[in-house]
């Protein structure tokens, strides 16, 4: 690990005042970054540990919704009265995340903005775009079978690994931030985070230097909440798909929709097209196998992949019809 | 006798300042010239309580409470596996909550209340999860153990706290099952290569039980 000076952060003004300093980098739980850190992926020079600022309440919101403070930790959002009440797709992608230790310690803010990556990524004797711009992906022509189905690039195909940001981008979150000006301002979730594009070492359209203070969830929509993660065992593993889904039923049709996928794109993915090819239709397994198939629309294998393209399809057929039926029974 | 008490950790600590020795000729090699110290950050003071005792130590931030534990405290009963929070071996308790020490910095934990196994019980006076372990044998070769019972503590707690799991069927009910199926879950943060884990899950069911009585 490469040195770097530390300092405790007293408050928010504080914070930004030391983010300032030259490689400088906020840390919370850092379950991410310190991981990174040993590997000389990430190498700050000076962090600013954010994890005492009072940040971590969990308060309701005049219109009915939560704003759920930036350093509340996983485990007390997934257990929130709340959030399992009213948010239950965010509570179950919390609890599918991780382990309870990590859970413990990662923060909401620092779950959203742990790194896009894959295995290549930490590998520094390898090629890696979003670790060395310019370099290459070793990805493309490698080891793939984990990687993104939708919206990659040439330039890097990795995927972002959280079950959160699933679940928060199917509810319509946004990202409330402060800049070191004071300047505050929010981000939707689907403004949040970039594709790779050309600049794959760009994962969401922060500024330099911004703090994340919140995350606000708009009042629950009506409908029936699900979270289907499928991974390679069965608790502790990333998602090789996950989708968070909601379906608002008037009587045997849809009425509104809700469809995001997790382990299938370089950011937490919205199927727009199959949401709005569902609203109106009957809720009959043809339909879902149909929203399936839209919700991967213009997907792309990379060789070992090539799987996660039925099984996103499917994965969403059987969320749908999940959230159905759990609305019947 | 203590002075010809030889002791495992003695030949290996031996081995290392031995394989130190030859360390400038085999990287000769590398990028940073051999034998120069990385340079290194300036140290900080950082006052943790571990199991009860109050330490005031001066430590370089990078070093993690994992490697603050072991290697500034002696207190070797917590196990380094993997170093990257996957593993779970490391795992303590910080104001009561299970996390991995791997991925804590020292510096961070000041004014904490670190418990490790060391901190649990001993020999005489065994925690009941130890004691169940022993009864169950959830162990076979024992390094995964320190971070099992550490991380079975904090789980048991959890449940008390009415924190729900992945497999928890009503994510409202506040009271949570203690089932085999949610210790399974909960436990999955720690890995046991000799798969000790019905071991494991038999030994948690009875230390919740003792618990509760």
């Amino acid at each position: 690990m490469r040195a770097f000076t530390y300092e405790r952060a007293g408050d928010a003004d504080a914070a930004l005042r030391g983010i300032g300093r030259p490689g400088a980098k906020f840390i919370a739980g850092g379950t991410n970054l310190l991981d990174l850190m040993k590997v000389d992926v990430e190498t700050p020079a000076h962090l600013v540990d954010i994890s005492r600022l009072p940040l971590g309440e969990i308060a309701d919101t005049s219109d009915g919704g939560l704003r759920i403070g930036a350093t509340a930790s996983n485990s007390d959002l997934a257990a929130d009265g709340r959030v399992r009440a009213r948010y239950p797709m965010l509570s179950r992608a919390l609890l599918n995340g991780a382990s309870g230790q990590l859970r413990n310690q990662a923060t909401t803010a620092g779950n959203l903005l742990q790194r896009t990556r894959c295995f290549y990524f930490y590998d520094t004797s390898k090629p890696c775009n979003k670790r060395s711009p310019g370099s290459g992906c070793s990805a493309l022509q490698g080891f793939n079978r984990i990687h993104a189905i939708l919206g990659a690039s040439d330039a890097c195909i990795a995927v972002h690994p959280s079950d959160m940001a699933v679940a928060m981008a199917a509810l319509d979150a946004a990202v409330e931030l402060r800049a070191p000006d004071g300047a505050t301002r929010s981000l939707k979730m689907a403004d949040f985070y970039r594709l790779p594009g050309t600049t794959p070492q760009l994962e969401t359209n922060l500024r330099p230097g911004e703090l994340i203070t919140a995350v606000l969830l708009p009042p629950p929509p009506a409908g029936t909440q699900v979270y289907r993660k499928v991974r390679d065992r069965a608790s502790y593993a990333f998602a090789l798909v996950s989708v968070a889904a909601l379906v608002d039923l008037d009587e045997q049709k849809v009425r509104h929709a809700r469809i995001a996928l997790g382990g299938v794109a370089h950011r937490p993915w919205r199927a727009v097209e199959a949401e709005r090819q569902l609203v109106g239709a009957d809720a009959t397994p043809d339909t879902f196998a149909a929203a399936g198939e839209a919700a991967v629309g213009g997907a792309r294998g990379y060789g070992h992949n090539d799987f996660k393209i039925a099984l996103a399809a499917r994965t969403v057929a059987r969320a749908l019809a999940e959230a159905t039926a759990q609305k019947k029974g | 006798m203590t002075d010809h008490h030889v002791t495992r950790r003695g030949i290996l600590g031996a081995g290392v300042a031995l394989t130190a020795l030859q360390g400038p000729a085999a990287i000769a090699g590398s990028p940073t010239p051999a034998g120069a110290p990385e340079p290194q950050g300036a140290t900080m003071p950082v006052g943790v309580t571990v199991n009860g005792e109050r330490h005031e130590l001066t430590l370089d931030p990078r070093v993690t409470l994992l490697d603050m534990l072991r290697d500034h405290l002696g207190l070797t009963g917590t196990k380094k596996g993997c170093d990257h929070g996957q593993c779970g071996a490391c795992t303590v308790l910080v104001d009561g909550v299970r996390r991995n020490s791997c991925l804590n910095l020292a510096v961070a934990c000041e004014g904490r209340e670190i418990v490790t196994i060391e901190g649990l019980g001993h020999e005489q006076a065994l925690h009941p999860m130890q004691a169940a372990f022993v009864k169950h044998d959830g162990f076979q070769c024992g390094y995964c153990t320190p971070g099992q019972i550490c991380s079975a503590v904090g789980m048991l707690a959890e449940i008390r706290n009415g924190q729900p799991s992945a497999v928890t069927a009503n994510l409202t009910a506040t009271a949570m099952p203690l089932a085999e199926e949610e210790i399974r879950e909960r436990m999955s943060g720690n890995i046991c290569r000799c798969a000790a884990y019905p071991n494991i899950v038999a030994a948690i069911l009875e230390a919740s039980g003792m618990e509760a009585g």
